[in-house]
């Protein structure tokens, strides 16, 4: 038998080459010349994910099918890389001292953060449930290692078996409902499923329904939707701080992408007659999310909750669909990454080693004491929280005129609703930081340049993206998923 | 000939038994072990599935799923042997300096 090589493009995978080999090249350069190279490493993986991210830009505008239609290159993927290669460079900016204070200045730690971005990247581009399915387990299994890698502290090794035993649980209900998938299609292509169901009628088949209702769980626990949330906050709280920090935006954003391309495009006849459900977990998502978070009195506890209620938020733009939802998804995604990177990049500055200082009542005269960085806070704060004039307000009204224009108008008030609750635990940072006496002595802040810089970053794009969002709107409707 | 049926059967009785297994276990390491239970259970199905249509995308998928379960079970025991380092117990009760 004559076995015929299907043409593959490697054009179409560069920017996760770039990204696999540099991460396998700084393991080797940390293991042979450790002395010469310890300290640069983290420059290196930035400019490496800066180098990447030009790469991934060069690819806008077209739509490529490779590997057998395994993986797809379009805008839609191509702006969730972005969206990735910027949480990620931001968040090596943050480590470079963090993990120096911490004494976890190992090369794997930046070699796992690539291999996770790469992992996201698959995710984004995946036009095939396998390729989905790798993309996740190369983007967990990092995490898992990422969340316990202060090896020495009880919390990271808590958070790492809590995080590692649930995820590779809703993996196994994700590969089952994939299997289901598989077995009535008789493919596992994305493209191959949606030309299958639009033949033939779906939502009778059992086969077809239990399968859909496991991929749900499966993506709902990895974007941590509420009835699978609960391992959110104590991995957020345990795992060094600027892992969390990179967990609640990346990983996220990727879960997203292969749930949009999943619904939108495999299956929308089951996500338009099923959008009760979604629905369902949309509004539960937001409200437990808000709700629980008022009374943390940890902080990244905190934004572990609220991270929750913005998943809920992001599952609205999934609702509404179409192209108005999808593209209120990429904004808002990278809207989230701006000003959740930023909340954490505050936190961390905080930070000392072995003392977190992340309770909320440590934040107490920080505005009397450093003021500037406390204005930071706050802007992130009320970004977060949806106030004009940041990124987070047009996010959120981006996502809720979505819902409105496609019909879902109480969604969309619930929505407004549970914005208004969050508001009240985001501005009691604000509260505690300027009407409280201080309750420690604040040690003088040491701040690196590399933090100054994501700090900077974040900032602007906090702000600047808030006044003026119309180049980057334009950028997200160009970019939603041609069906 | 034994149907195809009774091998989804088989595969969906697993799947049953890991998950609750895992539900119910209190040791991480048995957990553990219902959670590769479970996937084995996904690749009898993706087996049976790729015999019945006469395609071979679901073998392809069962070679993936091994590969990631064996890279899952290194980083497992990995952790494993991390937090019994430092607590000296694999007990997942034990395990509990955060919640709420």
């Amino acid at each position: 038998m004559e076995i015929v090589i299907p043409p593959f493009d490697l054009k179409s995978i560069s920017p996760i080459l770039i990204i696999t080999i540099s991460a396998m090249l700084i393991l080797v350069a940390d293991v042979f010349f450790r002395k010469t190279f310890r300290d640069s490493l983290g420059y290196i993986s930035f400019l490496i994910v800066v180098l990447t991210a030009m790469v991934a830009c060069t690819q806008m505008g077209k739509t490529v099918y490779s590997f057998s239609d395994m993986f797809v290159v379009d805008n839609f993927s191509v702006f969730f890389n972005l969206i990735f290669l910027v949480s990620t460079a931001i968040v090596i900016l943050l480590s470079v001292s963090y993990i120096k204070q911490e004494g976890i200045n190992y090369g794997e730690y930046y070699t796992l953060i690539l291999f996770a971005t790469m992992g996201m990247m698959l995710m984004a581009g995946g036009a095939d449930l396998l390729t989905i399915f790798l993309g996740l387990e190369i983007m967990s299994i990092s995490l898992y290692v990422l969340a316990g890698f202060r090896r020495d502290c009880v919390r990271s090794n808590e958070a790492s078996l809590k995080y590692f035993l649930l995820g590779a649980f809703a993996t196994c209900f994700l590969l089952y409902g994939i299997a289901m998938l598989y077995g009535t299609t008789g493919t596992t292509n994305i493209k191959e499923i949606a030309s299958f169901l639009a033949n033939n009628p779906s939502l009778s088949n059992p086969m077809i329904v239990t399968g859909t209702s496991l991929l749900i769980i499966g993506f709902g626990f990895k974007v941590a939707c509420v009835p699978f949330h609960k391992w959110t906050p104590d991995v957020y709280e345990g795992a060094p701080t600027a892992i969390t920090a990179f967990m609640s935006v990346g990983p996220k954003a990727a879960a997203f992408a292969a749930f949009t391309r999943v619904f939108l495009v495999a299956l929308p006849d089951v996500e338009q007659k099923w959008s009760i459900i979604l629905w369902v977990l949309a509004v539960l998502t937001m409200t437990v999310g808000n709700l629980v978070a008022i009374v943390q009195k940890n902080i990244k506890r905190m934004l572990a909750y609220s991270s929750i209620a913005h998943a809920g938020y992001a599952l609205m733009a999934i609702i509404a669909g179409g192209d108005f939802g999808s593209s209120s998804l990429l904004f808002y995604m990278l809207a989230y990454t701006f000003m959740n990177l930023g909340a954490f990049a505050v936190v961390i500055v905080l930070g000392r080693k072995g003392k977190e200082n992340a309770n909320i009542e440590d934040y107490s005269g920080l505005g009397f004491k450093h003021p500037l960085l406390a204005v930071t806070m706050c802007i992130f704060m009320f970004s977060l929280a949806g106030i004009p004039p940041f990124v987070g307000f047009i996010g959120k009204f981006y996502i809720f005129s979505a819902a409105i224009k496609n019909g879902f108008i109480i969604l969309a008030i619930i929505g407004v609703v549970n914005s208004v609750i969050s508001v009240y635990y985001y501005l009691r940072v604000t509260v505690v930081m300027y009407m409280k006496k201080p309750v420690r002595e604040f040690a003088p802040l040491s701040l690196s340049p590399f933090v100054i810089l994501a700090l900077i970053i974040t900032l602007w794009g906090t702000i600047h993206l808030g006044i003026f969002p119309a180049r980057l709107i334009d950028l997200a409707q160009k970019s939603t998923l041609l069906y | 000939m034994i149907l195809f049926t009774w091998y989804l059967i088989l595969s969906g009785v697993l799947f049953s038994i890991g998950a609750v297994g895992v539900l119910i276990r209190r040791n991480a390491i048995v957990i553990f072990m219902c959670i590769e239970l479970m996937l084995n259970s996904v690749n009898l199905a993706f087996v049976t599935f790729s015999r019945q249509l006469n395609s071979m995308d679901g073998q392809i998928f069962v070679f993936f799923i091994m590969t990631v379960a064996a890279a899952e079970a290194a980083v497992g025991l990995a952790i494993i042997i991390a937090i019994y380092r430092n607590k000296a117990t694999v007990n997942v009760d034990d395990i509990n300096l955060m919640k709420w």
